[in-house]
C-alpha cells in the first residue's frame, strides 16, 4: 500500500529510497527528507509523553493533502519512513504496523549479510523484493478500481494515461 | 551443551589461524589482535541489530550497559555478568568471574600473557554493539587470573 519507501541512516543520509510512481521522485525525496524533523521531534520529546518512549513505532508523522507519511525508529537509530497514498482509507494502524515489521526483519538481515559494509547503500535483491511488494498492493488495488467502470472516463485513468498523450 | 563447544573451537581455531597466517613483523606490533577485534566490531553490530529487533527503546546509556550486561551476555555467553560498576563519568567496567571462553585453558600464570589474544574478539564484539546503538567507545579487558 505503500508509495514511497525509505530507509533513513543514523547520520540521517538514506540508505535506501524507492518510490512509486517512478516520475515526481524528487517530490517524494522532499517530503521523506522533512519528516526527518518530525522524526527526531518524536524521539526528543522527552517529558510530553506524545509517544511512547518506549515503542519502536512512531505512528502517523504528518498528514498531507495526498498523504500520510509514517514513521519508525529502530534501536539503532536507523529511521524508516513510509508514504502512503490518503485514498487508500481502509489502510490500518496494525496493518502499517505489520508493514514496518517486515522492513525491520529485512533490514536485520541485510546488517548480518557479510558482505554488506554498514552506511553503505543498500543493494540487495531480497530487500528490493520485500518492499516491491509492499508497493505492488496498492498497484493492484488502483488497477482494479479502473477495470471495474471499463470505457467511462475516470480521472485516475486520464492521470495514467493523459499525461503521457501530451 | 555442544552448541558451546562449537563457538569455543571456533574461536580458539581463528585466534591460532589470525597469527599463523601473519607475517613477522606483525606479531609484534600487534596487528592479529587488532584484527580479531576488528572481526568481533563487525560481527557486534549485526548481533545487536538483531537481539534489539523487539526489546523497546533505551533510555539512556546505563540501560544499554544493563541490557549488555543482562541480555546480550546471556545470548552470546549463556550466563550474565556477574558484576557492573561505573563511575558516572563514562567508565563501566564489567566483571566476569568465569569468562566462558578461557575456562578451558589451565589455570595457573604459564598462559596469562597469551589470553589478550583470546579477549580481543570479544572486546570488538561489545564494540560494535556499542557503536551501532550510538555510543563511541573504547573497550579493554584485562584478565586477573586464569580462569577468569
Amino acid at each position: 500500500m505503500a508509495v514511497c519507501v525509505a530507509v533513513i541512516a543514523k547520520e540521517n543520509y538514506p540508505l535506501y529510497i524507492r518510490s512509486i510512481p517512478t516520475e515526481n521522485e524528487l517530490k517524494f525525496h522532499y517530503m521523506v527528507h522533512t519528516s526527518l524533523d518530525v522524526v527526531d521531534e518524536k524521539i526528543s520529546a522527552m517529558g510530553k509523553a506524545l509517544v511512547d518512549q518506549r515503542e519502536l513505532y512512531l505512528g502517523l508523522l504528518y498528514p498531507t493533502e495526498d498523504y500520510k507519511v509514517y514513521g519508525y525508529v529502530t534501536n539503532s537509530k536507523v529511521k524508516f519512513v513510509m508514504v502512503v497514498d490518503s485514498s487508500n482509507t481502509a489502510l490500518r494502524d496494525n496493518e502499517i504496523r505489520s508493514m514496518f515489521r517486515k522492513l525491520h526483519n529485512s533490514y536485520t538481515d541485510v546488517m548480518c549479510n557479510p558482505f554488506y559494509n554498514p552506511g553503505d547503500r543498500i543493494q540487495s535483491r531480497a530487500f528490493d523484493g520485500m518492499v516491491t511488494s509492499m508497493m505492488i498492493q496498492a498497484r493492484r488495488g488502483k488497477e482494479s478500481l479502473v477495470a471495474r467502470a471499463p470505457g467511462a472516463w475516470s480521472p485516475e485513468e486520464a492521470a495514467k494515461g493523459g499525461a503521457e498523450d501530451l | 551443551m555442544a552448541d558451546e563447544a562449537l563457538f569455543l573451537l571456533l574461536h580458539n581455531e581463528m585466534v591460532s589461524g589470525v597469527y599463523k597466517s601473519a607475517e613477522q613483523g606483525e606479531v609484534e606490533n600487534g596487528r592479529c589482535i587488532t584484527k580479531l577485534e576488528n572481526m568481533g566490531f563487525r560481527v557486534g553490530q549485526g548481533l545487536i541489530e538483531r537481539f534489539t529487533k523487539d526489546t523497546a527503546r533505551f533510555k539512556d546509556e546505563l540501560d544499554i550497559m544493563k541490557f549488555i550486561c543482562k541480555d546480550f551476555w546471556t545470548t552470546v555467553f549463556k550466563k550474565q555478568i556477574d558484576n557492573l560498576r561505573t563511575n558516572h563519568q563514562g567508565i563501566y567496567v564489567l566483571q566476569d568471574n568465569k569468562f566462558r571462553l578461557l575456562t578451558q585453558m589451565s589455570a595457573g600464570k604459564q598462559y596469562l600473557e597469551h589470553a589478550s589474544k583470546y579477549l580481543a574478539f570479544t572486546c570488538g564484539l561489545i564494540r560494535g554493539g556499542l557503536s551501532n546503538l550510538g555510543i563511541k567507545s573504547i573497550v579493554t579487558a584485562e584478565v586477573s587470573s586464569m580462569p577468569a
